[in-house]
């Protein structure tokens, strides 16, 4: 018997092969949408590259070189250098990690947090939802970056504080997002079920409602991540994320703004990398949207 | 001695009593009818019962201890539902499998394996359904496993909500089968919902009547051969349900 | 006069793994100013038929028919923009599953009302006169209370008969129903009934009833089809259904219990008693 054959059976024999037959036919339907691999294939770009940056760069992403400063794009240096005669190449291939980075440490940070007080709300209803909702909106009501950006000015710039700062500003739409579907099902007879077995509340929300928000808490933070990546950019352009000398894509175009006149690449270089990366992360989370939606999935 | 025993029941909703004063015994291994008109009661009934709608006033007492308002564990061992409906009744993401083994966890017993195999025998269901999520079982074949789960802490009285209304005549009719084959194996106690007259003729040994939140009329279910009832909703239903041929049968 | 509605060869299928399958298998009928009802066990492709009337299949499964015409209109040429205007306004479909296809998060009565404006304009005060009127008439007792209630608070029969409700709304030119009934008790059922029959009577509206209540089809419906496996396997007059010659039909008429029922065991389905699958 094939492995394919083995995933695709109608009548499995363990819990592991229903659950790997389940992703395989999710996987199998993300394949039939172009962009959606286009995305995933983008990303596994990203993730290449921040994995294998020492490799791939041909130059170290802060060595610098002041007799070469500002050349245009050559075979030499792909993408010229800047005003401190590094390689704009490198420093984008070393700025995948920082990113990459900053979205995962996001959306462990994040997504969870807001999942969590999300259900919760939504669960209990009453005066459980109305505090912890009424805490969620008043971060929601607050516009992002000028969230984040109060938050780092207390917290003091750097990398660490931008994701925290970032983390901060974006679980109040997860909360949003995982209270919202938990209400539609709360009072579904499933749950009734467990609870008339005797579940405790505490092993309803994880193991029951909780696994039933996850499918558009994943597409809710893929599609985020573009959002994420610009608003770290933002602060890093504002000078108040990465520090220099860390080649983070937001400070580069920070720095390169300057000479965005006479030397074009300084600053577009970076910007084309936030620009691809975003999409990616687009076309992915609308795949995966299609894949995931619950009302396809759960109907026969 | 009694399985069920409610005395002067009144329950409500946010204030709003839905059920008003109703009173009833069931004994034990009796398998007893709800029925009445559709928005009348007859599932309120059951979900205080099981602790689902926990304001209530008046008594409820099972196998001779009182019932508490809320669900409980030790409670779930001996009591356990049915839901209407089949669709709504299992949580979609989750297996045969782990639909069924998890009262065997809340409640820490052990050869969970074992045990689950034995209740998908129970109710007919090959292995082969096992470890297949909801969407890929027919709706007669989601209440066979809403009904395994419920039999998996061996209570001694089961609460059925309307358990084969969803379902086609065909369905219905191995549900039914099933459902009375299984009462007789294993002596239990049937508290059953349905609108459907035929279906307390075929499965159950008496019935309450219910009309706007009161029992009517509580009757042995052999008045539906004949037609004995004396209250006025009582009759009508009878009468709606087919039962006015059978005296035009019986006068002619 | 040409029939209401007239449906030659339908055909829906799905992709699976083990290739693309047919779940309704050719089926033709005619439908004018009456009531056609159509019957037959769990997954014979009753509701598919349904859906594919109106288009409400969503890909991956494909419909294909050699005629579809509604009123004079095709509808198998028609666009997903043009299909819009007919549904719900010409014609409307009750879900199968009212829990499924209520919104949970709104009230009942915010969503009948809902239905009221798309097809009218109402001043508002007036409107919630019409969601009284029209819960009253599928025999709503307290429909200002009702009015207020989450589809998760009203009970099974009655969020069925809300979904009624909103679909008579329009007072389409053809009705699906699939299986609107069946959490009704038989005098309510019958009332509701008797709605839907009035609209048939004083607007010339066209009822294709589905349902697996052989015994509701056949005293409320003119003519039926019973369905087996995608396939229409009879065909005949309601009066004749218990005079109906398929084995699977028999069968399906052996398994309903009576209510003098006498039977220990109820017979089921022999499967093997025709070649259907
Ligand atoms: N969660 C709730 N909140 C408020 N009212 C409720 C709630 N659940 C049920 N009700 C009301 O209680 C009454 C009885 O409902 P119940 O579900 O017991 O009816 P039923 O007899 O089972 O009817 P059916 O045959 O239609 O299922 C109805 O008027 C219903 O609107
Ligand atoms: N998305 C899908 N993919 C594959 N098969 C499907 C899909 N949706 C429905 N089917 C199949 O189509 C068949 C017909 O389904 P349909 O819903 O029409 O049955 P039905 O006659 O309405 O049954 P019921 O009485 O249970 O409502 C079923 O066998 C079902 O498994
Ligand atoms: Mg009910
Ligand atoms: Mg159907």
């Amino acid at each position: 018997m094939s492995a394919r054959d083995w995933l695709l059976d109608e009548s499995p024999n363990s819990r592991m092969q229903a659950n790997a037959g389940r992703f395989y036919r999710m996987g199998l339907a993300l394949l039939r949408n172009p962009l959606a691999v286009l995305g995933a294939l983008i990303i596994l770009l990203l993730i290449a590259t921040a994995v294998f940056a020492p490799w791939i760069a041909p130059e170290s992403p802060v060595g610098q070189m002041l007799d070469r400063r500002l050349l245009p794009p050559s075979s030499a240096n792909w993408m010229g250098t800047d005003e401190l005669g590094r390689d704009i190449f490198s420093r984008v291939v070393y700025g995948a990690r920082i990113t990459l980075m900053i979205v995962a440490l996001v959306a462990i940070i994040a997504a969870p947090l807001g999942l969590i007080i999300g259900a919760v709300a939504g669960y209990f209803g009453g005066w459980v939802d109305k505090l912890l909702m009424g805490f969620t909106d008043i971060f929601l009501s607050m516009p992002k970056l000028i969230l984040a950006l109060a938050f780092v000015a207390a917290l003091g710039p750097g990398i660490e504080n931008a994701i925290i700062a970032i983390a901060i500003t974006a679980w109040p739409a997860y909360a949003r997002i995982a209270r919202a579907e938990t209400i539609t099902f709360r009072s579904s007879e499933f749950i009734s079920a467990v609870k008339l077995v005797g579940a405790s509340d505490a092993r309803i929300i994880g193991l029951h409602v909780v696994p039933l928000c996850m499918s558009s808490m994943i597409v809710r933070v893929t599609l985020d991540m573009a959002g994420i990546i610009l608003t770290a950019a933002g602060l890093g352009f504002l000078g108040l994320g990465a520090q220099p000398p860390l080649p983070e894509w937001g400070a580069m175009i920070s720095r390169g703004r300057v000479f965005i006149l006479d030397q074009w690449w300084v600053a577009t270089m970076p910007g084309f990398a936030i620009i691809l990366v975003s999409l990616g992360f687009c076309f992915l989370g609308d795949g995966l949207r299609d894949v995931l939606d619950p009302k396809q999935a759960g109907k026969s | 001695m009694t399985a069920i025993s409610l005395k002067s029941l009144t329950i409500s909703y946010g204030g709003i009593p839905a059920v008003h004063d109703v009173s009833l015994e069931i004994g034990d291994g009796e398998s007893f009818a709800l029925v009445g008109e559709s928005g009348s009661g007859k599932s309120t009934v059951l979900r205080a019962i099981a602790g689902l709608a926990p304001e209530w006033t008046g008594e409820i007492s099972v196998l001779g201890a009182p019932r508490g308002h809320g669900p409980d564990r030790a409670f779930a061992r001996t009591c356990q539902m049915v839901f209407q409906d089949p669709y709504g009744s299992l949580h979609p993401r989750k297996t045969v499998d782990s639909v069924l083994s998890e009262p065997l966890i809340v409640h820490g017993l052990s050869e969970r394996s074992g045990r689950v195999s034995e209740a998908l025998d129970m109710v007919g269901l090959g292995q082969e359904f096992r470890f297949r999520f909801p969407h890929q079982l027919s709706g007669g074949q989601r209440q066979r496993v809403a009904i395994a789960r419920a039999l998996m802490l061996k209570p001694r009285i089961m609460l059925l909500d309307e358990p084969t209304s969803a379902l086609d005549v065909s369905v219905q009719a191995e549900i039914l089968n099933l459902l009375k084959r299984l009462r007789r194996d294993q002596g239990l106690t049937y508290l059953m919902v349905t609108h459907n007259l035929p279906v307390v003729a075929f499965m159950c040994d008496r019935m309450a009547v219910m009309n706007a939140g009161r029992v009517v009329e509580t009757a042995p279910s052999s008045a539906l051969r004949t037609g004995d009832f004396s209250d006025p909703y009582a009759q009508h239903l009878y009468a709606a349900s087919g039962g006015d041929e059978i005296a035009s049968k019986d006068g002619q | 006069m040409t029939p209401l509605l007239e449906i030659e060869n339908l055909r829906v299928s799905f992709p699976t793994t083990q290739g693309r399958i047919e779940v309704v298998k050719g089926v033709s009928f005619t439908l004018g100013r009456e009531r056609l009802g159509i019957v037959g066990e769990s997954g014979s492709g009753k509701s598919m038929t349904g859906r594919a009337i109106l288009r409400l299949i969503r890909s991956p499964g494909e419909v294909t028919a050699e005629r579809m015409m509604f009123d004079g209109t095709d509808l198998l040429s028609r666009s997903e923009r043009a299909m819009r205007p007919l549904r719900g306004a010409r014609m409307s479909m009750i879900m199968q599953d009212p829990k499924f296809s209520l919104n949970p998060v709104m009230t009942v009565g915010a969503q009948i009302a809902e239905a009221v404006r798309a097809h009218e304009s109402v001043p508002r005060r007036a409107l919630a006169n019409r969601v009284r009127e029209m819960l009253e008439a599928v025999r709503i007792n307290d429909p200002d209370r009702v009015a207020r209630m989450y589809p998760h608070e009203v009970s099974g029969g009655m969020g069925q008969r809300v979904m009624i409700a909103m679909m008579l709304i329009p007072r389409p030119d053809l009705l699906i129903a699939d299986e609107p009934t069946s959490a009704l008790d038989v005098s309510v059922q019958a009332q509701v009934l008797d709605l839907i029959d009035e609209l048939i009577v004083n607007n010339g509206m066209g009822l294709l009833l589905i349902s697996h209540d052989l015994n509701l089809v056949a005293r409320y419906c003119d003519r039926i089809l019973v369905m087996n496996s995608g396939e229409v396997v009879e065909s005949c007059d309601a009066a004749d259904l218990h005079a109906a010659t398929h084995p699977y039909t028999r069968g399906l008429l052996a398994a309903i219990p009576r209510i003098d029922e006498t039977r220990d065991v109820l017979p089921v389905l022999d499967r093997s008693a025709w070649s259907g699958t």
